[in-house]
């Protein structure tokens, strides 16, 4: 994938890439597709770069939004907050940014270094640090293989700005979070400042292109009266890292369980099987994105592999939030690339983190 | 006595109800000034009951006209928009996303201005009450008449905009304000673009309204007078001047809300088939079920609660074609069902045709269907059976069987029962089911907000949600005895501290008499 230009025709497909690798969370793209659209119209000229045209030297800072969607949706993420936190990274770390990176694929944070990449002429890196979306910003494979999330700048639309140090990425978090409340929980932050060689080897690569690729393949379908899903299956068999995806099952919301959690939104969705998946249940459980898809005691797929619940014609997909009983939906199930899937990575964002007891096996195994 | 009035964009229809007895009802044209079409509606069922003007207790009138307006770009006024917010949101022009041409219709006066709250209640910035002078005195200047105004977390605290609408008054008092708070739900981008369709509604809102009130009066009717609004409730005739844009989804919500009127049934799946399409829709405890999903109006996104309807290409004017495999719709006659069917001496084969031809009903000239391939006909009411079913499995949540109400012209397609449907009904009247809609509607008052559990308690915060949903329908007019809570719905949001969970009731009441 040679360096590109973003440009407004690729931005429908990349926004309903960008919510595939959501996995039902990550904020809704729509706000963060709406302000790049702005910066477009503008004359904005951003480039996404391939990852080996990176120096190993070069300096790589990642930028996002943290906070609730809730928020997101009412403040505006600020394009100039984000701005300034990278250039508060910047001169703590004694050096000009020579690009930029997603720590985040999924939802909102995938399209939010195209608008400082926008802001600032810094190309941005294809790739992120997560392959999707994840609740916690320890979840990154930058962090999993030794770069240090901080120092991590917070800062708001009044110059109010925080910077975190802190010993471990998880105490960098638990830190962060605590500002971002005091900030209106919706921070812009600047974190994991890596060398152009760390980006290479601990970045989760190709992911920019892939969402648009993913967005792509849903809309050519649509356009051509051929079905989505079978146009999904067939991208991820030619895609750059070959991967594993298969409709796990079809069905209707019948029942649906939220509660709140520590701030999360934890719950689950079942649904009655239609079409092929008739005369069966699928339970799917959530903390802010879709975790697990189970039938009976038998796994379909684990976090971290993608599990992504699509309307069951369009194949749009479909939020934790925008959920609704007597939708027909296909639940999809997408494998992630190695690099999320070493012990190390597992122990971070796999199934034991977030409480679930059966062991990580790959979806292809499972289905 | 009561009158139903439903202007839709062919038909305007009229009922007249004697508490839940329908006396008489009609069908007439859609006029022009609207006005004539309403005032010929209404003599007709007068006529046709012989009940005297002054025994009309209220006349409760639903109308598309609004919806119309957005989706056709015509008799929309140009709109000031002001956004209390900076520092925050300096990234996001309103707007953005707008279809150029609605864009062109209403211009682009934007004005960014201090203001705004955070999730937790705290001023984003103070009003900065001179800049907000400035701009009402250019808006003034640049003789825009209509102003909207927009701030972030308005549905938690909506103090800056009420103060800003004063301000503005001050010193442009011609001018016609939309406040964000009064009409949308958290989302600063759609509940802004609702305020600034609103904004653009104004003028034909006072000529609409104005002309129903005009109605009334050449009829001698002295009786208050409602609109319906999205979620089936009535709003003064006064409010919808000032809001027209709650009435956009008030169509399908009136005909469903008629349907279990008329069939009474308070669950169950209603089927309107009409000329070119069938909308489905679920009631739930007498009403709508509603849809979860961004709804976009004239290719403007909004968060207005809406209906959640299928619609389908099947009707009474759907073209039908193909010998073997036969396809139904989308496409339609329209309105122009009685020139070019065949029945009506015309040369398209419609859905309707297909009914005359198999016996199920007998409509214009038979013998125009008597050469038609028995064995076609059969297998084209098939198929319009069949998408009928599909478009009712759809809507429903389980596999089990529910009863269903058909309402509409179209429900002479359907022959025989349908597949996962327990009992179907066919009202009398049915084809009247909006106006009915419109007679029997109540009025509600609704809550949306967040709060926070652990300040205030779980219990506490949906009492207080309960209180105050109560108080705005006896605003609306509710009689308060009658007021009842349907709906309470609690969503926990990801993240926030403090337990914070959005809590929306919603409450409705028969309209107090007098």
């Amino acid at each position: 994938m040679p360096t590109m230009k973003m440009h407004l025709d690729l931005l429908p497909d990349f926004l309903r890439g960008t919510a595939f690798l959501g996995t039902g969370g990550g904020g809704d793209p729509y706000v963060g597709g709406l302000i790049l659209r702005q910066k477009l119209e503008e004359g904005a000229d951003i480039t996404i770069m391939d990852p080996m045209e990176l120096d190993d030297d070069d300096f790589v800072v990642s930028v996002a939004n943290m906070g609730a969607p809730t928020v997101m949706v009412e403040k505006i993420p600020s394009a100039h907050a984000m701005v300034e936190c990278l250039r508060s990274i910047e001169r703590e770390k004694g050096r000009k940014a020579d690009a930029l990176i997603a720590a985040e694929a999924g939802g909102i944070n995938g399209t939010l270094p195209m608008v400082v990449g926008a802001m600032t002429g810094l190309p941005v890196v294809d790739g992120d640090g997560m392959g999707r979306a994840f609740p916690e910003l320890q979840m990154c494979t930058f962090g999993v293989y030794g770069v240090p999330a901080s120092p991590i700048v917070l800062r708001d639309e009044h110059g109010n700005e925080v910077i975190v140090r802190a010993r471990s990425n998880l105490e960098s978090e638990w830190f962060a979070r605590v500002v971002c409340t005091r900030m209106g929980t919706k921070s812009e932050i600047a974190l994991y400042s890596m060398s152009g060689k760390e980006a290479k080897e601990t970045g989760v690569l190709y992911t920019t292109t892939l969402a648009m690729e993913i967005g792509r393949s849903i809309r050519e379908a649509r356009e051509t009266q051929s079905d989505p899903f079978t146009g999904l299956a067939r991208y991820f068999e030619t895609s750059r890292d070959k991967r594993f995806c298969a409709v796990l099952f079809e069905g209707k919301v019948v029942d649906l369980l939220r509660e709140t959690t520590r701030g999360w939104a934890i719950g689950r969705v079942i649904f009655e099987g239609i079409g092929e998946s008739t005369g069966e249940r699928l339970e799917v459980r959530f903390q802010n994105e879709f975790l697990v898809a189970q039938q009976g005691k038998r796994m379909l797929g684990m976090v971290p592999d993608l599990i992504c619940i699509l309307d069951q014609e369009n194949a749009e997909p479909i939020t934790t939030e925008g959920l609704k009983y007597g939708q027909r939906v296909r639940v999809v199930g997408v494998s992630v690339p190695p690099v999320m899937r070493t012990p190390e990575a597992l122990e971070v964002f796999g199934p034991k983190y977030f409480g679930i007891a059966d062991v990580y096996t790959p979806i292809e195994e499972l289905v | 006595m009561r009158i139903g009035v439903d202007v839709g964009g062919t038909n305007t229809d009229a009922v007249l109800m004697d508490g839940a007895t329908v006396k008489a009802s009609i069908k007439a044209p859609t006029t022009a000034d609207v006005g004539a079409g309403v005032v010929a509606a209404i003599e007709g069922v007068l006529a046709r009951s012989e009940a005297a003007p002054e025994t009309i207790t209220g006349v409760m009138i639903g109308t598309t006209q609004f919806t119309n307006a957005i989706v056709e770009r015509r008799r929309l006024v140009p709109v000031a928009i002001v956004r209390l917010a900076l520092p925050a949101t300096e990234s996001l022009n309103p707007l953005i996303d707008w279809p150029r041409d609605l864009v062109d219709t209403i211009g682009r006066n934007v004005y960014m201005a201090k203001g705004g709250y955070e999730v937790d209640g705290r001023e984003i910035s103070p009003l900065d009450e001179a800049e907000i002078a400035r701009i009402a005195r250019d808006i003034a200047a640049k003789g825009l008449e209509s102003v909207a105004v927009s701030s972030v977390f308005a549905p938690l605290n909506n103090a800056q905009e009420d103060r800003a609408a004063e301000l503005i008054r001050a010193e442009h008092p011609n001018a016609q304000i939309t406040l964000s708070n009064e009409i949308g739900r958290v989302g600063l981008i759609e509940r802004e673009n609702a305020a600034v369709m609103n904004a653009a509604l104004v003028s034909l809102s006072a000529k609409v309204v104005g002309a129903f009130r005009d109605s009334l009066k050449e009829l001698k009717i002295d009786a208050p007078f409602f609109i319906s609004q999205n979620d089936g409730t009535l709003m003064s005739a006064a409010y919808v001047e000032r809001y027209p844009v709650l009435t956009f989804a008030s169509g399908p919500t009136n005909s469903m809300r008629g349907a279990a009127f008329l069939s009474d049934q308070e669950n169950a799946v209603v089927v309107d088939i009409g000329g070119t399409t069938t909308d489905v829709g679920v009631l739930a405890r007498g009403f709508p079920r509603e849809s979860a999903v961004a709804v976009d109006v004239g290719g403007v996104r909004t968060n207005f609660r809406m209906p959640d309807v299928l619609a389908i290409g099947l009707g009474g004017g759907s073209l039908v074609r193909g010998d073997d495999a036969i396809t139904v719709g989308p496409d339609s006659v329209g309105f122009e069902l009685t020139e070019k069917a065949l029945i009506f001496g015309g040369d398209t084969l419609t859905a309707t045709d297909v009914a005359v031809a198999s016996g199920l009903v007998d409509i214009g000239d038979r013998s125009a269907v008597a050469g038609l391939n028995g064995a076609a006909v059969q297998r084209g009411l098939e198929t319009i059976h069949m998408m009928v079913e599909d478009a009712i499995d759809r809507m429903k949540t389980s596999a089990d069987p529910v009863p269903a109400i058909l309402v509409g012209g179209g429900s002479i397609l359907i022959e025989r029962d349908l597949a996962g449907v327990s009992t179907l009904s066919v009202p009398e009247h049915s084809a009247v089911a909006n106006a009915i809609g419109a007679a029997i509607a109540q009025v509600g008052g609704e809550v949306d907000r967040v709060f926070s559990y652990e300040q205030e308690g779980r219990e506490n915060a949906i009492a207080q949600a309960k209180d105050e949903a109560q108080a705005k329908a006896v605003d609306a007019g509710a009689e308060p005895a009658s007021i009842e809570i349907i709906e309470v719905e609690e969503i926990p949001l990801a993240y926030l501290p403090g337990a914070a969970c959005r809590v929306r009731v919603k409450a409705v009441g028969d309209l107090a008499e007098g």
